[in-house]
């Protein structure tokens, strides 16, 4: 089957566990073969966070893609810009844009390169790509609606290894001061960055204890259950007066079995073969 | 002029909701009429630049007017990556704040010094970089930034800089402020050593020497149809920066006028030489060893103006 003829966006803010688990399949499609035809790697990363933007932006973001600068939307940002494939695929079938549209991805003079920017295209709130901002830029906006008294969440997605900046850390130690109770860090806990194990780069283990110690509500669940993901991210403001931690354990590479736990698809761009294999193991 | 600065930004609050200030842990009392007046918008985010700078650009990106502020080599060169990418690249209406430019903290020892930030903020695009020359501009330059549409830096220098404009003025961003005419040399001034120009023109007078002076507040954009008439009009032009020749304000004129090819008349800059101060001492003591004086910029200036009238 070939991908690009299947024009299914689902603009519904909350579908079932069985709409999502297929969502999930088809922006894995998408992410491989966004990153084979325009031979651009990260496929294991953005393959890795996939069911996390999936239970986000069809079940806990309150969104609406017909208004996407509404002053009190939830914002998302994908801090790991490198997995830009995974959060491009997500807008363009949650309705922000057309599908079509990736088909331009990092064409020259189109405006979806390797990494995203709010000029890219609707939907994306930041610019991303040099790790360590998302989570200060949420704590800005974070503080935002706090002092404008509005309702609005925000969640940032970082990779494991992005917790190597220090600018993480300092983030880290004021959002909990600031009572920031509708701010959601997700760390997509993948143990791999791109040169090596992440536990073994730098001492991030025990992860949550670190978060945790840093006053912060921290949950630990598996990164590709739909229906935790979308439960935890749902639950939000938290009860407890923190913002939210969530270290979602995750598998680098997830649904294509060759490339689950092999880091050498942090760079790696699949050839014809391995393109074919890899969407007839999603279903297509 | 950082007593300037909290007045006026304390005064802008009132009519301007969206206005917040974030503070890299100093000037809690400078701030105490701010905080009183308006609780829910001040913050002091800690020692912790990096996040300061990046928190700024995110309540910009909620509609907010963010003046993250600290010290300058702290809310500049230690976080330039943040201003960047998260102010300069979504072009957002951040006014970065800095105390202390050039030697203002001279007795705190390099770590405190900043002669490098104007040349590394004005090569960043959409920056506009200003460095008022006395409190009164740093009034009008906070005034006119917070209705800007895009990041703005000024640099501040610490407290009791001589007022030079005693009225209000209209200050518009990118346009210099002639201070005096003269018809031998004209001296362009951006920053702390406007009190020192203007004496320094005195000097000159009494050695017949006639010197114009204008504050030349916006490093970026740079004022280019006053660079035209100035360059017209006078044989020498002066630049004077408390900052490094190296890449400032005296480096952008001379990038400027490198491109044009209608102007006879030469280029003197002066600023502090590709060093640090090492020594201990205060602003005053700098500017001395840097030749920053007054009788020094005379000095230089005469010296300069003398070897070229001889050709």
């Amino acid at each position: 089957m070939d991908i690009t003829k299947i024009q299914i966006q689902n603009n519904q803010s909350k579908i079932n566990l069985a709409e999502m688990e297929q969502m999930a399949r088809l922006i894995r499609a998408k992410i491989i073969e966004l990153s084979y035809k325009a031979k651009t790697p990260h496929i294991g990363s953005s393959l890795s966070c996939t069911d996390i933007l999936v239970a986000a932006y069809w079940q806990a973001l309150e969104i609406d893609p017909t208004n996407p600068d509404n002053p009190n939307r939830d914002r998302f940002i994908l801090s790991k810009g490198h997995a830009a494939t995974a959060l491009y695929a997500t807008l363009a079938y949650r309705g922000f844009f057309p599908l079509d549209f990736l088909e331009t991805y990092d064409k020259p003079g189109s405006t979806l390169p390797e990494h995203p920017s709010p000029h890219c295209a609707p939907g994306i709130e930041a610019a991303t790509g040099s790790l360590g901002h998302g989570l200060s830029l949420g704590v800005g906006m974070a503080l935002g609606a706090k002092i404008k008294d509005l309702d609005y969440r925000v969640y940032i997605v970082m990779s494991d290894g992005e917790c190597n900046e220090g600018s993480v850390w300092e983030a880290a130690l004021l959002a909990p001061a600031q009572k920031l109770v509708n701010l959601v860090a997700i760390v997509d806990y993948n143990k791999w960055q791109a040169t090596g194990p992440s536990n073994q780069v730098m001492s991030l283990s025990p992860l949550a204890q670190k978060w945790t110690a840093f006053g912060w509500n921290t949950l630990e669940i598996d990164g590709h259950d739909l229906g935790t993901l979308s439960q935890v991210l749902s639950d939000v403001p938290d009860k407890s007066g923190k913002p939210v931690a969530v270290i979602a354990n995750t598998i680098k590479g997830k649904g294509i079995s060759f490339m689950e736990n092999d880091n050498n698809w942090h760079y790696k761009i699949p050839n014809e073969n391995e393109y074919k294999n890899a969407l007839e193991e999603l279903g297509f | 002029m950082r007593n300037a600065f909290s007045n006026e930004i304390t005064r802008l609050a009132k009519d301007n909701p969206e206005i917040v200030v974030l503070s890299g842990d100093i000037g809690n009392k400078l701030f105490d009429q701010f905080k009183t007046q308006f609780p829910n918008r001040f913050y002091n985010c800690g020692v912790a630049e990096a996040n300061m700078m990046s928190m700024a650009a995110g309540l910009a990106l909620c509609g907010f007017r963010a003046v993250p502020y600290t010290i300058v080599p702290f809310i500049t060169t230690r976080c330039l990556e943040q201003i960047r990418v998260d102010v300069c690249y979504h072009n957002l209406p951040v006014v970065i704040v800095g105390v202390g430019g050039g030697f203002s903290y001279a007795s705190l020892n390099a770590t405190h010094h900043s002669c490098e930030e104007v040349a590394l903020l004005r090569v960043l695009p959409n920056m506009t970089v200003i460095c008022p020359g006395d409190p009164m501009e740093v009034r009008l330059a906070l005034r006119a930034a917070l209705q800007y549409k895009g990041p703005v830096y000024i640099r501040l220098g610490k407290k009791g800089e001589p007022v030079i404009h005693k009225e209000e003025f209209s200050f518009v961003i990118g346009k210099g402020v002639p201070i005096r005419s003269g018809q031998d040399v004209c001296f362009l001034n951006c920053g702390l050593l406007l009190p020192n120009v203007i004496q320094a023109a005195e000097i000159l007078k009494e050695k017949g020497i006639s010197a114009g002076v204008i504050s030349f507040h916006t490093v970026k954009p740079l004022d280019e149809d006053l660079l035209k008439e100035v360059f017209s009009t006078y044989p020498l032009v002066v630049t004077i920066e408390e900052h490094s020749k190296l890449g400032g304000f005296g480096g952008a004129v001379a990038e400027w006028v490198t491109d044009q090819t209608q102007f006879s008349s030469r280029l003197l800059r002066i600023g502090s030489s590709d060093s640090f101060f090492y020594s201990a001492g205060e602003q005053e003591d700098a500017r001395e060893y840097f030749g920053l004086t007054s009788e020094k910029i005379a000095d230089k200036t005469l010296n300069f103006f003398t070897g070229i009238s001889k050709k």
